[in-house]
């Protein structure tokens, strides 16, 4: 493993599937009745969240402390960062508080990148601006494999808000790392210029994709998108690309729906869809803490000298 | 330059497995609370052997498990993080059952450490004992075998090697000696 | 004052005597008493111009201030430099460009020309009082809302016509604003992959070509500011093809640098230190750019040199101002990209760099063919000088350039103001 996890273009076929099996021996973990490992015992792990994401800090979190590490969680409400205190500062103090790891989630693509420079320890990126989100990339190919088996030349079809979504980004580079082939759906304005140079496929038409699809992840669609005419309006967005009753049954049997949260019912995805047993979403909760413990252990569990 | 030689063969291994398995049986008046608990990889392998001794010869089938010690280990921080072995507990699990930890070498005891903490934290044992092929000596913490095959003398410079059919091929401990330069 | 062995535009050798803040004389071994300057076999060029510089005096001077921006200038080889108006205020009055243009006279490393603003405050609403900035002693003949674009198609169409009234030039920055809002890097295959809010060249290229037809509809000059991208190049080619009066401009880092540092540099990823406006774009930019400037397409080099503090730059990408800092790495920028690739001769710059940006902004003084009787305003080049570039000693205040530690061609050995050194030994006067 590198130093960092900041894209899931810096994992190799290799070094994804470590992450993945150390996660499926670390499940067992969470299963038995203590939940807590004395591994990273003195290692101190920073939550840096500039944006609000209750549900990934604590998933985070919920990883450290079943790894023992000290968790310092820092929010930019209410700190000095509110205050106008750059990022470049908050780093410095990160690193005068000796922060073996730091997990960021940051409004801006690329605060990651800039916060490695500025720290020694290890950089997990949580989320940077609608660039990447590899632990959430991660968690959704450790549910996949556990529902589908091995990833190699399986159809994943990813629907939704492409140009905005670190989490279609991530997903698109470790699933074709990890062998799968991989189909974006969304309305063109919705696909950023250059989609032709990824290493995926592009179609307009979910319904021709659907029936070849082993797996279909929904995004969320963001209301104020259609604002800024990147589409009609909810209706006619959630006609074309929603999946609904009707789109569901044309899914083959063994097919998985995926959503990485939150969801907008009705919008992107009906709610029997969600609820349906071939919905993986709660998994994905739970399998995100699974896969970020994988992480944190691979990232600091060793020699990070 | 270094030279190997083997200390153990196939029949050797064979002999002490045997003999370590009637240890249990007598030490544990019948191994009915029994349960063998490898160290992975090669005490996995080790405990399933003894395992299937004791059912030959008592008739009597005895849970075996693994426990992966890598997440208890006080020496990760030597080398670059180690991908984890598998943890698998019997149904039952080991609360007061006799546990049985088997491992292929006891060297400075520190995997035994860990292996305590790990089960530790899955119950709790009425006993815990200790089952290893080779004792090569060279204790760093107040640990003992219960049931050892073989007393190994040996150098710190030297390396001792243990080969399990079931994932090397073959049956076999050797000794290797790094020699001087 | 005898300047012994130089080679004009990369000629022969000569010597050139100076009197008065004049050429005297130019030829082979003149005889003469007095002071001597050997110039070591060095290129003679005509005393650089810049159209596009940020002095950010009067308001940002802890980036950079009128003495410490004309002494970047004066090293990098500049005798005169066109003052952007986004100052703070904002130079639309003539008090302002009035303060501007003494404070660089006062100095006097090299002459600054102020730019006015077109609209009041830069706001796109209401024109500035042009007039009286061009009647004022500054005698403003180019109007930008540099940093921001004229967008308001009625509004650049009276501004080119009110223009014309003073032998004006409005000089336009082309990017429609809808179509970058919140535009973080070129558009393309690198923004896509980063996450970063595109900046269709689309933007540029639609007001260039808007504003070439209503230059030529209302007869005016117009001039285009730090053109960037291919279809640039090609909307300008054909407004000259129909003889319409459009110029334009290239930053020497739009010459040589690429959208892919964003993503892969020797100063990581995401690094605002390639942040600029507008966005560096691809290498068939570029290369369209190089041969542009080289067939006349595009007319002048332009710095854009836009100091900023370290803070403004130390940040997180999308936070990060925009701007490169260029006076004193200009000339090696262009010997690397145009001169060593074959593309232009030592004339050819002497026309993009001097000549057309004099003409350009009507600087009369500047901008002459070295020649007995002209302004003895020179830039002695060593093109042979080969260093990688070390920001600590620049004149300027700012450090945001993207040539740290790049070794650049060339080395500005003196610079001759009116006569007077501003620059000797590569040192400031």
């Amino acid at each position: 493993m590198k130093r960092h996890l900041i894209s899931a273009a810096d994992l190799s076929r290799d070094e994804a599937l470590l992450i993945l099996d150390t996660a499926e021996e670390l499940a067992r973990v969470s299963e038995r009745s203590i939940k807590k490992l004395p591994t990273l015992r003195g290692r101190t792990v920073v939550n840096l969240f500039f944006e609000d994401s209750t549900r990934t800090r604590i998933s985070f979190e919920a990883a450290a402390k079943r790894l023992s590490a000290d968790v310092i969680n820092f929010s930019a409400k209410g700190s000095s960062v509110s205050k106008g205190e750059s990022l470049k500062d908050t780093a410095l103090t990160l690193e005068a508080m000796g922060a073996d790891a730091v997990v960021i989630r940051h409004s801006a693509s690329g605060a990651p990148h800039r916060l490695a420079t500025w720290v020694h320890g290890s950089v997990v990126n949580a989320g940077d601006g609608t660039h990447e989100h590899p632990t959430q990339a991660l968690l959704d190919a450790f549910s996949m494999r556990r529902r589908l088996g091995a990833l190699d030349g399986r159809k994943i079809t990813i629907v939704g808000d492409v140009l905005h979504s670190r989490v279609a980004r991530s997903n698109v580079l470790l699933l074709h790392t990890l062998g799968a082939e991989v189909t974006l759906v969304a309305p063109p304005t919705l696909l950023p210029v250059s989609v032709d140079t990824w290493p995926c496929a592009v179609s307009y038409d979910l319904d021709a994709v659907l029936p070849k699809s082993d797996a279909v992840m929904m995004l969320r669609v963001q209301k104020e998108r259609m604002n800024a005419a990147y589409f009609p309006s909810e209706r006619e967005y959630s006609r074309r690309y929603g999946l609904d009753r009707d789109r569901f049954a044309k899914m083959p049997d063994d097919a998985i729906v995926m959503h990485p949260g939150p969801m907008n019912r009705g919008m992107e995805i009906a709610a029997e869809v969600a609820d349906s047993p071939r919905s993986t979403i709660v998994e994905q909760v739970a399998n995100g803490v699974t896969i970020r413990m994988a992480v944190l252990y691979l990232l600091l569990g060793g020699d990070t000298a | 330059m270094s030279a190997s030689r083997a200390v153990l063969e196939g029949p050797d291994i064979h002999r002490a497995l045997t003999r370590i398995a009637h240890e249990i049986l007598e030490r544990t008046k019948g191994a009915d609370e029994v349960v063998l608990i490898g160290v992975p990889t090669r005490g996995v392998t080790l405990a399933h052997r003894l395992g299937e001794r004791i059912e030959q010869f008592e008739g009597v089938k005895i849970p075996v498990g693994s426990i992966d010690i890598t997440m208890y280990r006080d020496d990760l921080r030597r080398g670059p993080a180690r991908p984890l072995g598998r943890t698998e507990l019997p149904a039952d699990g080991v609360d007061g059952k006799i546990v049985v930890l088997v491992d292929d070498v006891l060297y400075s005891g520190r995997t035994v450490r860990a292996a305590l903490d790990a089960l530790s934290e899955f119950g709790r044992p009425a006993a815990v004992q200790l089952a290893i092929l080779v004792d090569r000596g060279h204790r760093e913490l107040p640990i003992r075998a219960d049931y050892v095959g073989k007393n190994l003398p040996t150098a710190k410079s030297e390396k001792v090697k243990v080969f399990l059919r079931e994932t090397d091929g073959r049956d076999a401990v050797t000794l290797m000696k790094e020699d001087a330069r | 004052m005898i300047i012994r062995d130089v080679r004009v535009l990369g000629g022969e050798p000569v010597d050139l005597r100076l009197h008065d803040g004049v050429i005297a004389e130019v030829g082979p071994g003149l005889k003469g008493a007095g002071e001597e300057i050997d110039g070591g076999g060095a290129i003679a060029l005509p005393g650089l111009v810049d159209l596009h510089t940020h002095l950010r005096e009067p308001g940002r001077e802890d980036a950079e201030t009128v003495e410490t921006g004309t002494q970047s200038a004066a090293r990098g080889g500049y005798t005169a430099v066109h003052a952007m108006a986004n100052t703070s205020p904002v130079a639309d009055t003539a008090g302002v460009v009035e303060q501007v243009w003494r404070l660089g006279r006062e100095f006097g490393h090299c002459d600054v020309q102020p730019v006015g603003a077109v609209t009041v405050g830069l706001e796109g609403r209401q024109l500035a009082e042009l007039g009286a900035m061009a009647d004022s002693a500054a005698r403003v003949r180019v109007f930008s809302d540099d940093g921001k674009c004229v967008s308001d198609a009625v509004l650049m169409r009276r501004a080119l016509e009110y223009v014309k009234a003073f032998d004006g030039v409005v000089a336009q920055h082309a990017q429609e604003p809808r179509l970058t809002e919140g535009a973080q890097m070129n558009e393309g295959v690198v923004s896509g992959r980063l996450g970063l809010t595109g900046w269709p060249a689309v933007a540029e290229e639609a007001i260039i070509a808007r504003d070439c037809l209503l230059a030529a509809h209302v007869g005016s000059r117009l001039h285009v500011c730090h053109v960037s991208t291919a279809g640039s190049v090609e909307i300008l080619r054909w407004a000259k093809s129909k003889g319409w009066n459009v110029t334009a401009e290239v930053t020497p880092h739009h010459l040589l640098l690429t959208d892919d540092l964003v993503e892969e540099s020797p100063v990581g990823a995401y690094n605002p230190i390639y942040k600029v406006n507008p966005p560096l774009r691809t290498r068939a930019d570029v290369e369209a750019l190089r041969a542009a400037l080289a067939d006349g397409t595009i007319d002048v080099v332009a710095t854009d040199h836009a100091p900023h503090p370290v803070e403004d730059k130390e940040s997180e990408w999308s936070a990060a101002a925009m701007g490169m800092i260029g006076l004193e790495t200009a000339l090696g920028v262009v010997q690397g990209a145009m001169v060593d690739t074959g593309l232009l001769d030592w004339a050819g710059v002497a026309e993009r760099m001097s000549y057309a940006p004099a003409r350009i902004g009507r600087l009369a003084g500047h901008g002459n063919p070295i020649e007995a009787g002209a302004p003895a305003n020179l830039t002695l080049y060593d093109p042979s000088h080969r260093a990688p570039v070390d920001p600590s000693s620049f004149a300027s205040r700012s450090r945001n350039t993207p040539y740290r530690g790049m070794t650049l061609p060339g080395r500005v050995v003196a610079t001759f103001l009116r006569g007077k050194p501003t620059v000797l030994e590569g040192k400031l006067v």
